[in-house]
């Protein structure tokens, strides 16, 4: 039912997505939110949003009380009650703000803020095939949809709840507002045209920080590309000396050490592409993370011949992002600089400490390829 | 919204006829039943079923359906000071709660009717606000929402700086008569002399003191009347003849006053009017409406409603309990001189001279007191002790509230600071003038409590918005006088004296 309400709801909604927005660099780097899912409900505490009054400091706060204790005794921490004596009334009270958000909306405010372009779906356009199901119940509808039992149901509620129904004589009237009506959705089949490929190094020269930075903008990356297309499909590889594939909790949660051959991983990401995702109808997304520091020079040659063999004529994009770490050599980005211009499909991005995030993210995604 | 079903119409004029049997006095009362959303929607909106556009609003919504989905609070009742009055019912609830609702608006709508304080608000408020509702929207179609809305927030920033007395005080004398100025400036025209023998009179009189004292005359005259003459506390009233608004400014400037003013009285006999609705509802239903089988029920609920949690300060609970104090002193005579002057214990323990004027007294208390006179008057050493009233504090080293006295000056004491003024600081517009420079000045009258700074910048900002000079505060920080200034670009703060 529509409440009078709502128009101020959601204005009110709209200033605290404007101030999600001015902090979301804060939030977005919060490592909490990582591992859910995109229908999950966020909790943010915002600042309170009042007004603000001529009114007295809380130096002095306190107030009088009832029951039982001695002097001294504690009533426990915080804000006991809130409202002082005299403060309740008609005023609203005191209380820090939780917003609620789905994961999909914060990733649509980070769409905005990051101002990314929506991508455009590539390849032959599919046509999605919609069906049609009469699945709800509507209170208006042509009449050659009424829903007879329900419109009856209805009645009989009303008839109870007003007291008129007269259990001796059961007639039943319906009124207008009593009527019901099917009601029908329009569902597109599911098709899923778009894959991340989300490769992490964890070698031993990753340390927790830089994997937790790998975690959290991936998942930002996921959040948003999976609101970008239905049905998206994501696969993790999780690479040292060797790459395997894992699941979707592994990767963010995972722990291990060892050397570094980046030519495993993307070894394995082609056979994924060439087993699984026809470029035709596929638009492909890996993006690697990793501290840069390859085993051998031989092995990173491997890499370029690899990704310009096997990967890059495939993929939308590339994406490759370091994260600063205090061990390795870095060396791995200037390489891939060297040997690809900007022309190609491959983005690189240096991801210098969990502020940097964000624009990583945009220098990423912000070419909407 | 529904009209009531049958059934609870009867229960309705049922209720009434007891209520009448007391002596309770109402206007005709319209209740509604609404389910939880819709309820949640008209208390976001402060009891009306609509109210000018406004985030707030939204918020306090919000605010009210979280509460309501994790459990934290359900609201039982709600009334508005209208006539006829309007309350609504919440669907689902038993039987039981809604008689006690029922029972317990009809307290509420006697005290509307017959509480002094209520007396200058206009009864036609549910009118008023949809009708600032349309003002408000007009505006907005006109000029954008958020310009209005914007502006709307910076009105609500001073919204509570109003004179709740000024209805019933003639502040300042009526203007002069034309008359009467005359008269004044004849007198004016003629230079004041000592009194002197005639003979003497060019001794004590002598030309130069009488052209020294013609020219202060006309200085004084030259000198700018000072605008407001007095200090003025109507901050509101003030700003909307001095400022200089813009039309629309205006109408939303006065509506947000006007609303201020409605609901100033709610907020005054906060206390004693849900004590009042308390102990109506409670001795309706326990004497004459209840049935055997809904005792239990009955009595879960009105403990709930009247609960106090430590540190809490439940209107409800002190109110009702205060009033039957009352009503127990004034049935055995524990009042005079000859009661405040009995030391002996024992004797004040048996203190009983039946004279059965309790329900007079109460009644008395209900048309003329408002929380602060009821609580001054009323809160006794014997109250404070029976009902184990204490004040608390928070203690900075352990960061926990403490219970800090028991003491019954100190308690009450904290209770009256609290209800004076609803615990906000007195604040004044001085000068209109200040510095010669059109800028604003104000000063909070300091008693011992310092104004919270972010707050106060933030409203001196809103000042600034309506009145589109600087606006000055004086105030003290930590003892020290100061003036917090603040000129549309940056905060300052300075000392003085």
């Amino acid at each position: 039912m529509a409440l009078r309400i709502d128009p101020d709801h959601r204005r009110f909604r709209d200033i605290v997505r404007g101030k999600i927005k001015q902090d979301l660099r804060k939030y977005i780097s919060q490592g909490e939110l990582v591992g859910r899912k995109g229908k999950d409900m966020v909790s943010i505490p915002l600042p309170q949003i009042n007004v603000p009054r001529f009114r007295f400091g809380s130096k002095d706060r306190g107030g009088v009380g009832q029951g039982q204790g001695e002097v001294g005794d504690a009533l426990g921490k915080g804000e006991p009650g809130e409202e002082g004596a005299g403060k309740a009334g008609d005023q609203a009270g005191e209380h820090a703000l939780e917003v609620e958000l789905s994961l999909e909306e914060l990733a649509q405010i980070l769409g905005e803020e990051l101002q990314l372009p929506n991508i455009e779906p590539k390849g032959k356009q599919r046509i999605i095939s919609q069906k049609d199901r009469y699945v709800g119940i509507r209170r208006t509808g042509p009449e050659s949809l009424r829903h007879f039992r329900r419109t009856f149901r209805q009645a009989l509620r009303r008839q109870l709840m007003t007291g008129t129904y007269n259990a001796e004589k059961p007639i039943i009237v319906p009124v207008r507002e009593d009527r019901r009506y099917r009601s029908w959705k329009t569902s597109p089949l599911p098709q899923s045209n778009a894959v991340m490929i989300f490769i992490m190094d964890v070698s031993g020269s990753m340390g927790d920080e830089q994997k937790e930075i790998v975690r959290i903008e991936s998942f930002w990356i996921d959040t948003w590309l999976r609101s970008q297309y239905k049905g998206l499909e994501s696969r993790y590889i999780i690479h040292d000396a060797v790459a395997k594939e894992v699941d979707r909790d592994t990767f963010f949660k995972t722990r291990e050490s060892g050397g570094t051959m980046i030519s495993s991983a993307y070894k394995l990401c082609a056979k994924m592409i060439e087993a699984d995702f026809p470029p035709s109808e596929w638009n492909i997304y890996p993006f690697h993370f990793s501290d840069g520091d390859n085993w051998s020079v031989d092995d990173t040659v491997q890499c370029i011949e690899l990704l310009k063999s096997q990967i890059l004529s495939k993929v939308n994009l590339f994406c490759y992002g370091q994260v600063e770490s205090p061990y390795g050599s870095g060396q791995f980005i200037k390489d891939l600089n060297e040997h690809f211009d900007e022309d190609d499909n491959l983005t690189v991005s240096e991801i210098k400490g969990k502020d940097s995030i964000m624009d990583s993210i945009r220098d990423f995604l912000g070419k909407g390829k | 919204m529904t009209a009531l079903p049958p059934y609870l119409h009867d229960i309705q004029r049922e209720i009434e006829g007891y209520a009448r049997d007391y002596g309770l006095d109402f206007w005709d009362v319209e209740f509604e039943i609404l389910d939880y959303k819709k309820m949640q929607e008209v208390a976001a909106f402060g009891g009306f079923p609509v109210r000018y556009p406004h985030w707030r609003f939204g918020m306090e919504f919000e605010h009210l359906s979280k509460s309501h989905i994790y459990g934290f609070s359900k609201i039982y009742e709600m009334v508005i000071n209208n006539n006829p009055a309007y309350a609504y019912l919440l669907e689902g609830n038993s039987l039981v709660d809604q008689k006690m609702v029922i029972a317990h608006v009809l307290g509420h709508c006697d005290f509307f009717k017959n509480n002094y304080f209520f007396s200058k608000t206009n009864r036609r408020m549910i009118d008023g606000m949809a009708n600032h509702a349309t003002r408000v929207r007009r505006h907005m179609e006109r000029l954008g929402i958020e310009k209005v809305e914007s502006f709307i927030d910076s009105c609500l920033c001073i919204e509570n700086l109003i004179d709740p007395m000024s209805p019933f005080i003639t502040r300042r004398a009526a203007e002069r008569t034309d008359k009467q100025k005359q008269a004044d400036e004849s007198a004016a025209a003629e230079i004041p002399r000592i009194r002197a023998k005639s003979y003497m009179d060019k001794f004590i009189n002598p030309p130069e003191y009488l052209e020294e004292q013609r020219r202060k005359i006309e200085r004084e005259k030259e000198k700018p009347v000072k605008n407001p003459s007095e200090p003025e506390r109507d901050v509101l009233l003030f700003l909307l003849q001095n400022a200089p608004l813009e039309g629309w400014e205006r109408d939303i400037l006065e509506i947000i006053r006007e609303e201020a003013y409605y609901f100033a009285p709610q907020r005054q006999t906060k206390v004693l009017n849900e004590g009042w609705a308390a102990y109506w509802h409670s001795k309706i239903m326990t004497e004459r409406a209840l049935k055997a089988s809904e005792i239990i029920d009955y009595a879960d609920h009105n403990a709930g409603v009247l609960a106090t949690a430590p540190g809490q300060w439940n209107p409800y609970k002190v109110g009702i309990e205060l009033l039957r104090h009352v009503e127990e002193r004034w049935d055995k005579g524990r009042f005079g001189s000859e009661w405040n002057d009995c030391q002996n214990l024992d004797e004040r323990r048996n203190w009983d001279k039946r004279l059965g004027l309790g329900k007079k007294k109460i009644f008395e208390v209900r048309r003329l007191y408002s929380d602060v006179t009821f609580i001054d008057e009323f809160f006794t050493t014997d109250f404070c002790l029976q009902h184990k009233f204490f004040s608390f504090s928070l203690n900075e080293r352990t960061g926990n509230y403490e219970i800090d006295s028991r003491e019954f000056h100190k308690i009450k004491h904290k209770i009256l600071f609290q209800l004076t003024n609803f615990g906000d600081p007195f604040i004044f517009v001085e000068d209109s003038n200040h510095e010669n420079r059109g800028e604003l000045l104000m000063r909070h009258r300091h008693e011992g409590t310092d104004l919270q700074g972010d707050h106060a910048r933030g409203t001196l900002a809103a000042l600034v918005r309506v009145w589109r000079r600087p606006v000055n505060l004086l105030t003290a920080i930590d003892g020290k006088p100061k003036i917090l200034r603040y000129d549309g670009r940056e905060h300052t703060e300075k000392s003085v004296g």
